[in-house]
């Protein structure tokens, strides 16, 4: 099958003696092409199952990229929702970033803290321990309270969701630094709290890094649930409104704007790891 | 420096006990040492014997429970430069380069930026690893990963090395060069050298005095003097009956744990 694949991809196939140089250059064509093979699967069953079609709830497939060029650039439909894309994916990048940057300076901190220091392990660990299995989404009445029906809810609902990863992540990496690094470094002269910049925060990176993906992921799940309620815009806000106005294609770009959206920032987060990690063998 | 009449290292009547569970455990009884300025002093014995703990007293790791461990006359207080360690499991820093790793004692202790680079560049050299300066940790063999160890702790000015059984995880043909490569450092450097080992050969390779312990509780059996020329010869008469004279020593000191 896998020869299949890459004859398919490849016209002008290398003779099969020397696959190991062919391959080298070509891989990462392969890699792209395996990788389309399931969306051009699901893009063909969408097409085949809702085309032609007047009464299905489900639009095409073309009428959803028509609708994705009109919400980009206009001029298609030049209804109401034309050419905001931008303005709403502005609002929740910077609603998600934001909510995002303030979990990590927050959550960073405290972890190193909570894992080094038994005092405040003591004191903060049962605390956030109990607070931690509830529902990000069971906080959205208590933070339209707090916060007012509005954007910053969505912030603090994207803080929330972002916030016990990273916190997470940095205990546990913390926790499991080498004992004898903290050893290595007292004898070389390294002792109390300067251990924290040279030793406790690069050994525990890794974890960490792990904390800041996995809150940043959160951080794109959370937003369209606190963009749903009384915020104007955000690609929450444009979904919610589509739904109440039945206009199912502006939904599905949403989805599928968000969906971009998120795979870029992970890809960025990961290319960041992979310089700082450049040292773990189980990165880089 | 200091006087020369006082011991660099002096430990007075120390014993180590250990609490855990309820249950305590008397690690080191009363252990009596006085280590000479540039000496090379091996704690040999087998497991449980205290060697480690003595160790780490003198590195400032383990406070005794009684008695007292003193350098240059003055108590130790706790880790510090002039006793630098060298782990069996290397205890490098994993996210260092080599350079960085044998840099980090001058960087901690506040060294300027080009004089920490011109020292670890020296050590670097002095354990023959330029072309390997710029490599981590998990990159290199466990004889390098060793050499950085070493390079470390002397890039870092310390007075006292002390290591614990540091060659114990490497193949036996590292081993023999490491242990030639440490007599070859300590005569040109007249560092002073606390070595932890549990072969007899080993010891009697490296110091100029075997101190033997003994396990249940631990503590010092008996000091030898080793007065054999250097680089010794491990298949001459002279080494080997030493060698059996200690073995005969350590094994009696099991005989009878193993009889009870």
């Amino acid at each position: 099958m896998s020869t299949g694949v890459e004859a398919g991809a490849l016209p002008v196939t290398a003779p099969a003696s020397v696959p190991r140089r062919a391959g080298f250059g070509l891989a990462p064509l392969r890699r792209l092409a395996l990788a389309g093979v399931v969306p051009a699967a699901l893009v063909a069953v969408w097409q085949a199952t809702t085309a032609g079609r007047p009464y299905s709830l489900i639009p095409p497939p073309a009428e959803v990229w028509a609708e994705l060029q009109d919400l980009a650039i206009g001029g298609i439909n030049d209804d109401a929702f034309s050419g905001t894309l931008w303005n709403h994916l502005e609002a929740s990048l910077s609603r998600v970033y934001g909510g995002f940057a303030l979990a990590a300076a927050a959550a960073l901190p405290l972890g190193l803290l909570i894992g080094r220091v038994p005092l405040i392990r003591a004191l903060l660990d049962p605390v956030l321990q109990v607070l931690r299995p509830v529902p990000v989404t069971a906080w959205l009445p208590l933070a339209m309270i707090l916060f007012g029906l509005g954007p910053r809810s969505a912030f603090f609902l994207v803080f929330l969701g972002a916030f016990y990863p990273i916190l997470v992540n940095t205990v546990f990496g913390v926790r499991s630094v080498e004992p004898r690094l903290f050893e290595a470094a007292a004898m070389l002269g390294c002792t109390g709290p300067a251990q924290f910049a040279r030793v406790v925060l690069p050994a525990a990176l890794p974890s960490i890094f792990t904390g800041l993906r996995l809150g940043l992921g959160f951080a794109w799940v959370v937003i369209v649930v606190g963009e749903m309620t009384g915020v104007q815009t955000g690609l929450g806000a444009i979904i919610m409104e589509a739904r109440q106005l039945s206009r199912t294609e502006i939904v599905i770009c949403g989805m599928a704007v968000i969906g971009v959206a998120g795979f870029v920032s992970d890809w960025l987060v990961m290319q960041l790891g992979r310089r700082l990690l450049a040292w773990s063998p189980n990165h880089g | 420096m200091a006087d020369p009449t006082i011991p660099i290292l002096d430990m007075r009547a120390v014993s180590k006990t250990y609490t855990a569970g309820g249950r305590r455990t008397e690690a080191l009884r009363e252990a009596n040492l006085t280590v000479a300025r540039g000496a090379f002093v091996c704690l040999l014995g087998a497991s449980g014997c205290g060697k480690s703990t003595l160790l780490r007293v003198a590195a400032g790791f383990e406070a005794p429970s009684s008695g007292q461990a003193l350098m240059w006359g003055k108590p130790i207080a706790g880790p510090g430069p002039s006793r630098g360690m060298v782990f069996q499991d290397y205890g490098l820093f994993p996210w260092l380069t080599v350079r960085d790793n044998i840099g980090f004692g001058p960087k901690a202790r506040g060294r300027p930026a080009a004089e920490v680079r011109d020292t670890a560049e020296r050590y670097i050299a002095l354990v023959g690893l330029q072309a390997f300066a710029d490599a981590y940790p998990h990159q290199l063999s466990g004889g390098m990963k060793q050499r950085v160890a070493i390079a470390r702790v002397l890039a870092n000015e310390a007075e006292v090395v002390l290591m614990d059984e540091p060659f114990g995880a490497l193949d036996a043909m590292t081993r023999e060069r490491l242990q030639d490569e440490l007599i070859d450092l300590w005569s040109r450097t007249g560092l002073t050298i606390l070595f932890v080992t549990h072969a007899i050969e080993e010891a009697i390779f490296l110091a100029d005095r075997i101190v033997m312990m003994s396990p249940g509780p631990g503590r010092i059996e008996a000091v030898h003097t080793v007065d054999l020329p250097r680089r010794r010869d491990v298949s001459s008469p002279a080494f080997n009956d030493l060698r059996r004279m200690l073995a005969a020593q350590l094994h009696s000191h099991h005989a009878p744990r193993a009889a009870a």
